[in-house]
Formats: C-alpha cells, sequence, structure tokens
C-alpha cells in the first residue's frame, strides 16, 4: 500500500505493530472485507443446515415419497417443491449438502496431510530425495487426470472410498508445491538452526518448526481447494460416476434434475443454485483470506 | 531452441508409456468384459469372440500386442462398432471437440482480456470490483449447471436457440457460451493481474511522460507482457477445455471426445478406451509444448535463460 501516506505517529511505534501476531492482524483485515465475511456467514450456516437437518423442525424427510403427489412447483407447503416421486426438494437439497460438503472437507484434508508432508519432506531434505519427489508429482500433473477418474469410477465398484482416492489423487500436487518453496526459504532461516542446536531431531524440525510457519499459504490454498474437490465431485456425480443412488449429492440433483428439465425446471434451479453459491462463497472467502493472511502473494501490491 | 523442442519431445515417449501401460492394466483388470451385455449369448459364440480379438490369450501377449499397434498407431477396430475403426472414430469426434473448445476458448479471449484490462486500469475503483465478482461468480457455475439454465431460459423459454445436438450454426451457441463462461473469468482474472503488474513497470512510465496517450500506452505497451500470464494459461486451458467439455458434451448431446470416452468406459470398449486416452495426453503434451515455445518467443527475459 501507500507507504508515504502513513502517519509520522504510526512510523514512530513500531514496537506496538510488531507485537501484533500475524493471525490477529489478519482477522483484522479479513474483518474489513464484507463480501468475505458474508461468505463465512453463508457457509457456516449452510453447513449447519446440512449438518443437522434430520433434528430440525420444518424440514422433512428426504427419503420420504409420496407417488400420489408427484412433482409439485415450489409452494407454501414444500419451499423448493418436489420431485416426481413427491420427495421434498427442500430436504433433498440439504441433505445432497450433507453429502457434497462432507466430500469437500474429507477430501481436502486428504489431500492437505498428503500435500504438506509430502512437501515439507521435500523441500527438507533436498538433494536428490527432493528431485524424485517432485518429479513424482510433476509425472502425475502430466496425467489425464480426469479421464483416468473416470475410468477408475466406471471399471471398479463405486463407492465413497473409490470416490476420495480418485479425488485425492490430484489435489495434493499443488499443495506439496507451494509447502516446498515455503519450506526451502524457511529452512535457512536461524530458528531452524537453533532447533537443530538445541538437538531437535529431522522430523520434529520439519513437523514442529517448519510446518506451523508455512500455515498462512497452505490456509488460502485449503480454502480454494475446497470448491475444487466439491465441484469434481458434482461433476462425477453428474456423469453418474459419484455418489451412488439411494445417497445424493448436489451433482446427482442436478443430473436427475437436467433429465427433466422440460417439465419440472425447479429440480435443476434448486439444487444448481445451492452448489454455485456455496463454491462461490468459498472462493470469496479464499480471495479474501488471501488478502489478509498473505499479503504479498495479492495480485494487487 | 531447437533441442529443447527435441528433448521434450524424447519425454513423450515414455510419458505415453507409462500412460498407456496403466490405462491398459486398469482397463483389464476391472471385473467384466466388454461381451458381458445383459442380453445371454452361447457361450461358443463368446468364446469365437474372445478368440477374433485375441481376449483369451495371456495377458502379456495381449499388452504387447496392444503396445505394437500404438507404436503403429493403429489399434484397430472398436468393440462395440467393430465396423468402424478406432482412428476414425477419434478422428471425427475429434474434429467436434476441437471446434467447440476452440470457439470456446477464442470467446473467452475475446471477453476475459478486455475486462480483465477495464478492470485493471480502474484498480480498485467501481469498475474492477464489478469485473472481478462477475468473474468470480463464472469461475463458480459449473458448466453442468449452466448448461441446463441456458437451456432453460433460450431453449424451452424463449426458443431462439436448440437446446442440443451439434447440427448448424444455431445449435453450436449454448455449447460454447456454457463452455467458455470458466475461461472468460478465469482470463479476465490473469489478465487483470498481469495487467497490474506490469502497470507499474518503469518502461510504462517513460512511456507515459513521453507523452502518449493513455490507450496507446496500455494496448501497444502493456498489453504485450501483462498478458504472458494469459499465455502459459491457454495450455492447460485448452487441455481443460476437452475435460471441461465431457460435461457440456452431455449436457447437449455433441458427439465430441469427451462423450466418445465415457461411453466407451460404460461399453468396456476397450480398444477406443486406449485410443482416446493415449489420444488426449499427446495433444495434452504437444499443446504444452507449443504454448512453451511461445513464451520464450515473446518474453526476452525467458529467452536469455534457454538459449
Amino acid at each position: 500500500m501507500s507507504i508515504g501516506l502513513v502517519p509520522p505517529a504510526t512510523v514512530a511505534q513500531p514496537v506496538r505493530r510488531q507485537t501484533r501476531s500475524l493471525w490477529s492482524d489478519g482477522w483484522r483485515r479479513l474483518r474489513r472485507n464484507r463480501v468475505a465475511m458474508a461468505s463465512g456467514a453463508f457457509l457456516l450456516a449452510m453447513c449447519v443446515l446440512a449438518a443437522f437437518a434430520p433434528w430440525l423442525p420444518l424440514v422433512r424427510d428426504p427419503a420420504l415419497q409420496d407417488l400420489k403427489l408427484g412433482a409439485t412447483a415450489p409452494g407454501w407447503v414444500h419451499w423448493f417443491g418436489t420431485d416426481d416421486l413427491g420427495r421434498d426438494l427442500f430436504a433433498r437439497v440439504l441433505s445432497g449438502g450433507r453429502i457434497s460438503l462432507l466430500v469437500g472437507l474429507v477430501g481436502t484434508l486428504v489431500s492437505l496431510l498428503v500435500g504438506v508432508s509430502w512437501g515439507a519432506v521435500a523441500g527438507y531434505a533436498g538433494g536428490r530425495l527432493d528431485e524424485f519427489m517432485m518429479r513424482v508429482v510433476d509425472v502425475l500433473y502430466s496425467l489425464p487426470y480426469i479421464f483416468l477418474v473416470i475410468l477408475l469410477l466406471v471399471f471398479f465398484e463405486r463407492s465413497l472410498v473409490m470416490l476420495f482416492v480418485a479425488l485425492g489423487l490430484v489435489q495434493w500436487l499443488t499443495m506439496a508445491r507451494i509447502v516446498r518453496g515455503q519450506v526451502l526459504s524457511l529452512k535457512a532461516q536461524p530458528f531452524v538452526e537453533a532447533a537443530r542446536a538445541l538437538g531437535a531431531s529431522d522430523a520434529s524440525i520439519v513437523f514442529r518448526h517448519l510446518v506451523p510457519n508455512t500455515l498462512g499459504p497452505v490456509i488460502v490454498y485449503t480454502t480454494l481447494t475446497v470448491p475444487a474437490v466439491i465441484l469434481q465431485e458434482a461433476f462425477l456425480s453428474f456423469l453418474g460416476l459419484g455418489v451412488q443412488p439411494p445417497g445424493a449429492s448436489w451433482g446427482t440433483l442436478v443430473a436427475d434434475g437436467a433429465r427433466v428439465l422440460a417439465i419440472f425446471p425447479w429440480l435443476v434451479i434448486f439444487p444448481g443454485l445451492a452448489l454455485s453459491l456455496t463454491l462461490l462463497a468459498f472462493n470469496f472467502l479464499g480471495d479474501g483470506l488471501r488478502d489478509a493472511l498473505d499479503p504479498q502473494g495479492r495480485g494487487d501490491r | 531452441m531447437a533441442g529443447l523442442i527435441l528433448r521434450r519431445l524424447l519425454l513423450f515417449v515414455p510419458t505415453l508409456w507409462v500412460i498407456g501401460t496403466l490405462t491398459f492394466f486398469l482397463v483389464h483388470m476391472a471385473p467384466g468384459g466388454p461381451f458381458q451385455s445383459e442380453k445371454e449369448i452361447p457361450a461358443s459364440a463368446r468364446e469365437q469372440m474372445l478368440r477374433t480379438y485375441g481376449l483369451d490369450r495371456p495377458l502379456a501377449e495381449q499388452y504387447g500386442r496392444f503396445l505394437w499397434s500404438a507404436v503403429r498407431g493403429d489399434l484397430g477396430p472398436s468393440y462395440k462398432y467393430p465396423q468402424r475403426q478406432v482412428r476414425d472414430i477419434i478422428a471425427e469426434a475429434f474434429r467436434v471437440s476441437a471446434e467447440l473448445g476452440g470457439l470456446a476458448l477464442l470467446l473467452a479471449l475475446l471477453l476475459g482480456v478486455p475486462l480483465g484490462v477495464v478492470a485493471a486500469v480502474h484498480h480498485n475503483r467501481l469498475p474492477d470490483h464489478a469485473a472481478m465478482a462477475l468473474a468470480l461468480a463464472g469461475v463458480s457455475v459449473p458448466n453442468f449447471v449452466l448448461g441446463p439454465l441456458l437451456v432453460l431460459v433460450f431453449s424451452l423459454g424463449l426458443y431462439w436457440l436448440p437446446p442440443a445436438l451439434w447440427t448448424g450454426p444455431a445449435s453450436r451457441v449454448l455449447p460454447v457460451v456454457t463452455l467458455s463462461t470458466a475461461y472468460v473469468a478465469y482470463i479476465a482474472r490473469l489478465t487483470r493481474a498481469g495487467m497490474l503488474e506490469v502497470l507499474r513497470q518503469d518502461y510504462i512510465r517513460t512511456a507515459r511522460a513521453k507523452g502518449l496517450a493513455e490507450h496507446v500506452v496500455v494496448i501497444r505497451h502493456a498489453l504485450r507482457l501483462g498478458l504472458l500470464p494469459v499465455l502459459s494459461y491457454l495450455g492447460p486451458a485448452a487441455a481443460g477445455i476437452v475435460m471441461g467439455s465431457v460435461a457440456v458434451e452431455q449436457v447437449f448431446a455433441v458427439p465430441g471426445l469427451g462423450r466418445q470416452l465415457v461411453n466407451a468406459a460404460f461399453n468396456r470398449d476397450y480398444t477406443l478406451v486406449l485410443g482416446v486416452v493415449l489420444f488426449y495426453a499427446t495433444a495434452l503434451m504437444l499443446l504444452n509444448l507449443v504454448v512453451d515455445v511461445l513464451y520464450t518467443r515473446l518474453d526476452p527475459r525467458v529467452a536469455a535463460a534457454n538459449p
């Protein structure tokens, strides 16, 4: 930002500014970003609604069929309408969100664990091992990933575990690269040497001293990985390769709705809206977090 | 430069071998086979079919035959449509996918670059915020959601455009728009970031100091370097557009490569699956190579690093 505009009084008190941690600084900046805060609130509400849907009043049983009722347009009784089997779409969207969000969070967690460990070890070890580990990342990058995932899911039993394997296959690669870069620049710093002088083992240097210091960029990238995983899962479910019936994620709901688009358009509109708004909110939050936690990494300095 | 290209081309061979081998064993290890339809067929007929296609041979021999036919670039006939060659099916589907993807990428550049430039020039003012919010929305709406919604409005609501298939110019509009949206958004963001970086440079200040009009400074001087991030994105984007078109081709029933792959996988059409995967991997690597070469030509700094 423009240095010239900082009043002299602020410059004269550098000590006070330094005592503020990265986190409280970041939080202060994030709070000022109204769009990011609204996105965070929306996501929180969406998560709570999806997680506790079965116990909430006014939310029907998503599996309850009413064949006599059939598909009805949105109204006072069924807020989002019903599908051709008479199931309440509002409840279906919430329970679909439960699966989509769960897949997004678990998938991200897997990629987080693998990517951070891989990148940190490669960066810290250096030399041949680093070279080898990064070559593996390069090769995996160059695979026609989505085709292999489709094949994997077509030819083998479709289960949630398989879905996680398929999604986890690629999502950790960028994370590994980010963490490796961070560790490379961090490991030359005096505090690492100090830890080593105190007799800390390599493992404890990597995971207790180096990894915590990479958290800023890692958190930012994690927030952007969640929507990526949710999108991938929705895409696979849309093709009929993801979550299998009777389970239904947002992708499944959109796919089912698209088949009857001409007669029951609300079956696409509401699940599509829920999916898109969630992805949008994650992206806004991720952007806001990047501005707040990683000021150097912003597009505009 | 020639050495760089040659080295990269040589790297194609082991990469394609890994991909081909991986796919081959993935396909062959999976339970089920290409001739297990719901219809009961006599055991003798089944055996006859397996023998015709060499599927009764040991796996190692099948693998050897596959490698040999892959090297020759001719995988033989499709299992599902025995009267058609895999080569011809891929060529036909690729023409469709390439047209769809090419048009979408063109549209993305035509819309995304100006949007990004406008945002960068009006940095942190209303046009910037509006353009970036729009871009984020474009990235966030999945194309398999956008597609049906566009059909709902323009085909079923207004009767302006056909809702599906790939016949005639009007049928191209909705798939191309659907496919390009995310790329418009992403290119706008990249252009903005690149332009912001460049507009701070000294040579831009010099250009302004010479008294050049602002639009000349932006378009003639800044855009050339500002577009470099977009250029390096075009390789993965061109590849991603084939992947993205799996969904779009499914929504609009476009007979492209992505749709062929999904159908072939569901049909257990081994030869066609292997053909599409190898073809796609080759195309992806070629595109990346072309982009890297272009990049060196455009940015003198990279050229200096890679003599």
